[in-house]
């Protein structure tokens, strides 16, 4: 089991260097830095193991996120629960709506454009209705106030929400690792691969597809209440915004889809990107966004692969209209198929 | 006489706004290596995917190893032992032979270890040992036929559909894959194959099914319904029969 | 409890609105139809167009009805640059690639639009725009009357292109089989950026009908992504009959729904449309079944 192997020594070393470089490292702006880049990360962790690994391409995953942020947000502002405790709160939120939405889509054999769509219908319902109603502050949105202590799950420096952050990172690590290794994951990638085969395998492609949405989601979510507690503030555009949905599958597809490391690097990368258009910018409204999008334009023409994926030897397959079968066949020794 | 492994009863399923298959009844038993055979467009394939539970029948039943299994989920007749391979091959295209093969393997292996394990082994079965760690996308049409038996192999089924596990390879090529074939059916795997290749039909099936136009027109030993005249005029038209008998004659 | 003199204007801004959503939808659905691909950048397209018409009133006085002819082949030709430069490049055999591209290039379009035009919201004045006319108990703005019988007669004209012409028979031919078209001579690429051309061309058109009775921001694609795509698979996919009817059911839908739970709570009603039509009736009213 050498591949599980060498996953888990590359999770704990990379564990070992962000909690060294969080100790480490003084300035708040480098601290910052790790933060969000960690925070990029979690979220194309999330988008990852529902479209790399299970092929469902969401295209509102802010759903999950915005769920999780605001049950985090209202448990503590309306009920008065502790933050630590609103925490498995908020993400199991955001699971039970990756359930729901999932059993749905799926239910009725949604998959590819379809189901894009209607993850992007259902984050615009949660947006509207988070505008709209009054338990969720409505279009101002809603304030943590600020209370700065460590079992408020509020820190003054970014260093405590890097720790925050690393434990879901590492847990999304973890869970990814366990899809390249199990049985579970060797069903979800069939059928992401191709479900009809899978089927006839004995895999059931709804049960497969359903848990790695709930898990999707409740990584989600997680970053969803990581925001709240880092900001104390939410919004329903920036909880269910198409910016957040963005961010989410540009990491994974930037880095490589399918892979352990694929969202970490991508979302590494686009952090960085980021920033060096902050500085060379200012803060232009838009500008980030716009190189965001070209970069995904530019990804799919040019890296489909990703940033992993440079590294790999696999030849990217075309499938043809005929069913597979390559147009060009290699040359063949005798009796080797 | 024991019970049929498999059994379909006036089968009937309408696709497409045909009744592609029309009334359709075999029995198929353990242990045998049988075929279905007939002309293109016959409905052999849809039949599978009734049997398999990929289309669900209009109407007729399908007992497998006594029980109804009419319309049930392809996922749930392949745990209780009926594998299926599809004619388009279907690998999946970004994974390796061994991980391919190892999905089947899961089915009854949940460690992922032994699994691999296994794959390994099956895939020395079919002569793929020498391609386990290549993309499946890398394979040629006759090594993606392999897989897609190997595959189903994995999965230890009792009843083995395969569809068409010869079309597209050459002469050389298809003599490889029969004793492939037999020795699954010696291993005591029941096998009902659809193929084209007469030359695999008359060597490795003890009996034969011949569907034209949704129905079956024969059935019997190789030999004698090759020599039938409905399957004839099947094949090659209306009044072939006659005109080779005559033929023979003279 | 509301009375006819309040629900008929309300049905007929409606209908005025849905007829320019039909055209939209139109675009959408030949693109669809002929490419098979979910153009995400329809809405942005829309917007750009939009902010074209209103750079040609404002730069340049141009009336928006003027710059029709202007409008319509700009789009054409962006739309087939970008086709035949982007997106077909980009696809690589799957259909989750195009997605992800259009899907990227409405993210360039809209935030393009936010740095130049920042994110104020902009409407032109014309002689016309405050005109309203009497029908019945409603008083209809005169754009949105002009928009109604625009919009048909762009669809009109579509239809009579995809319909009755060499081109249109092209299209369609390449739309139920590529490999068959290629083989009788037909350049497929061409077709497809042609297609994707005259999908964006719509759009040239209903922003020119769009915009005196309506506004601009950098937002508003994305408004109408949705809305498009509800036209599209209520219609049923790649059914033009169906966009117009689609279009037109949306438009008062949405209408009904402002006015009876308010503008943002309205907008929810569409979507739910969408995520049912999608869930229980992927072919929609008039498509085939999926």
């Amino acid at each position: 089991m050498s591949g599980a192997r060498a996953d888990a020594l590359g999770i704990a070393a990379f564990v070992l260097v962000v909690a060294c470089a969080a100790f480490a490292l003084g300035s708040n702006v480098a601290l910052t830095f790790v933060m969000m880049a960690l925070y990029a990360t979690l979220m194309a962790q999330a988008w990852n193991l529902l479209g790399g690994f299970g092929g469902q391409f969401s295209f509102g995953h802010a759903l999950f996120f915005g769920t999780g942020a605001y049950v985090q947000a209202i448990a503590q502002v309306s009920g008065g629960i502790n933050a630590w405790a609103a925490l498995p709160l908020a993400v199991g939120a955001a699971g039970v709506v990756g359930l729901l939405i999932g059993a749905l889509a799926f239910r009725y054999g949604l998959k590819g454009s379809y189901f894009a769509l209607v993850t992007l219908a259902f984050a615009e319902v949660f947006r509207i209705l988070a505008l709209s109603l009054g338990f969720t502050g409505g279009g101002v949105g809603m304030m943590l106030p600020l209370r700065a202590s460590a079992t408020n799950l509020q820190f003054a420096s970014p260093r405590g929400y890097v720790l925050m952050l690393l434990g879901f990172v590492t847990l999304a690590l973890a869970v990814t690792a366990w899809l390249r290794h199990s049985r579970f994951g060797a069903s979800l990638q069939a059928v992401r691969d191709n479900e009809d085969a899978a089927r006839a395998l004995g895999i059931a492609p709804f049960r497969v597809k359903l848990i790695a949405t709930v898990l999707s989601g409740a990584f989600m979510g997680a970053a969803g209440a990581f925001y709240v507690q880092a900001f104390q503030y939410i919004d329903p555009a920036i909880a269910f915004g198409a910016t957040t949905s963005v961010e989410a599958l540009l990491g994974a597809i930037v880095g490589g889809m399918g892979t352990l490391w694929g969202p970490v690097l991508g979302a590494l990368a686009l952090h960085a990107l980021a920033e060096l258009t902050r500085n060379l910018f200012g803060a232009l409204p838009g500008i980030n966004m716009v190189i965001y999008g070209s970069v995904l334009v530019l990804i799919v023409m040019f890296m489909p692969r990703g940033i992993a994926g440079l590294g790999v030897a696999l030849r990217w397959t075309r499938r043809d209209c005929l069913g597979g079968a390559r147009e060009h066949d290699r040359e063949r020794t005798k009796g080797q198929p | 006489m024991t019970e049929p492994l498999l059994h379909v009863d006036k089968l009937s399923i309408t696709f497409g706004g045909l009744k592609a298959v029309d009334g359709v009844s075999l029995s198929l038993q353990r242990g045998t290596l049988a075929a279905l055979i007939g002309p293109n467009g016959a409905g052999k394939t849809t039949l599978f995917a009734g049997v398999s539970g990929f289309l669900r029948p209009g109407s007729g039943r399908v007992v497998f190893n006594g029980h109804d299994i009419t319309g049930r989920a392809p996922h749930l007749n392949a745990r209780a032992g009926m594998t299926r391979t599809f004619q388009i091959v279907q690998p999946f295209a970004a994974q390796t032979v061994r991980e391919n093969i190892a999905v089947g393997a899961h089915l009854h292996i949940a460690g992922r270890a032994a699994a691999l394990r296994e794959a390994e082994l099956v895939a020395e079965r079919v002569g793929l040992a020498a391609q386990l760690d290549k993309p499946a996308s890398d394979l040629t049409v006759a090594g993606r036929k392999r897989l897609e038996l190997a595959r189903a192999l994995a999965t230890r089924p009792q009843l083995l559909l395969l569809d068409e596990v010869l079309a597209g390879l050459n002469p050389h090529e298809i003599s490889e894959m029969i004793p492939v074939v037999r020795g699954l059916a010696a291993s005591g795997v029941t096998v009902l194959m659809i193929e084209h290749v007469m030359q695999a039909v008359m060597n490795l099936a003890q009996h034969v099914w011949v569907l034209a136009q949704g129905r079956l027109i024969a059935e019997g030993a190789p030999t004698d319904v090759t020599r039938n005249a409905a399957v004839i005029e099947a094949y090659l038209g209306h009044g072939a029969a006659e005109r080779l008998r005559k033929g023979a004659l003279r | 409890m509301f009375d006819f003199s309040i629900l008929f204007p309300s049905l007929l801004n409606g209908l005025t609105t849905g007829a320019v959503y039909a055209l939209v939808a139109l675009g959408l659905t030949l693109i669809y139809g002929v490419l098979h691909i979910i153009n995400f950048a329809h809405g942005a397209a829309l917007m750009l167009a939009l902010y074209g018409v209103y750079v040609l009133r404002t730069r340049f006085g141009i009336d928006p009805y003027l710059a029709l002819p202007v409008m319509v082949a700009g789009m054409f030709v962006f739309g087939y640059a970008l086709q035949r430069v982007v997106i077909n490049r980009a696809s690589h055999g799957k259909d989750e690639n195009i997605l992800l591209v259009t899907l990227g290039l409405s993210i360039v379009m809209e935030n393009a639009a936010l740095l130049v035009f920042k994110s104020d919201t902009r409407s032109i004045e014309t002689p016309y725009t405050l005109t309203t006319v009497a029908i019945g108990p409603a008083m209809i703005a005169l754009p949105k009357i002009v928009a109604f019988f625009g919009s048909l007669v762009v669809a009109g004209v579509l239809l009579w292109v995809v319909q009755r012409t060499d081109l249109g028979r092209a299209i369609r031919a390449v739309a139920k089989e590529k490999q068959g078209a290629r083989l009788m001579g037909i350049d497929v690429a061409h077709v497809y950026a042609l297609s994707y051309g005259i999908g964006l061309a719509c759009l040239g058109a209903a922003a020119c009908f769009l915009l005196p009775a309506f506004y601009v921001n950098p937002q508003v694609g994305s408004g109408f992504v949705l809305v498009s795509f509800t036209i599209v698979v209520l219609g049923g996919m790649g059914s033009f009959a169906g966009a117009l009817l689609g279009g037109f059911l949306v438009g008062i839908v949405e209408s009904l729904g402002g006015l009876f739970l308010g503008d943002s709570l309205g907008q929810v009603g569409i979507y739910l449309i969408f995520i049912a039509v999608l869930l229980f009736r992927p072919q929609g009213l008039f498509g085939d079944r999926v």
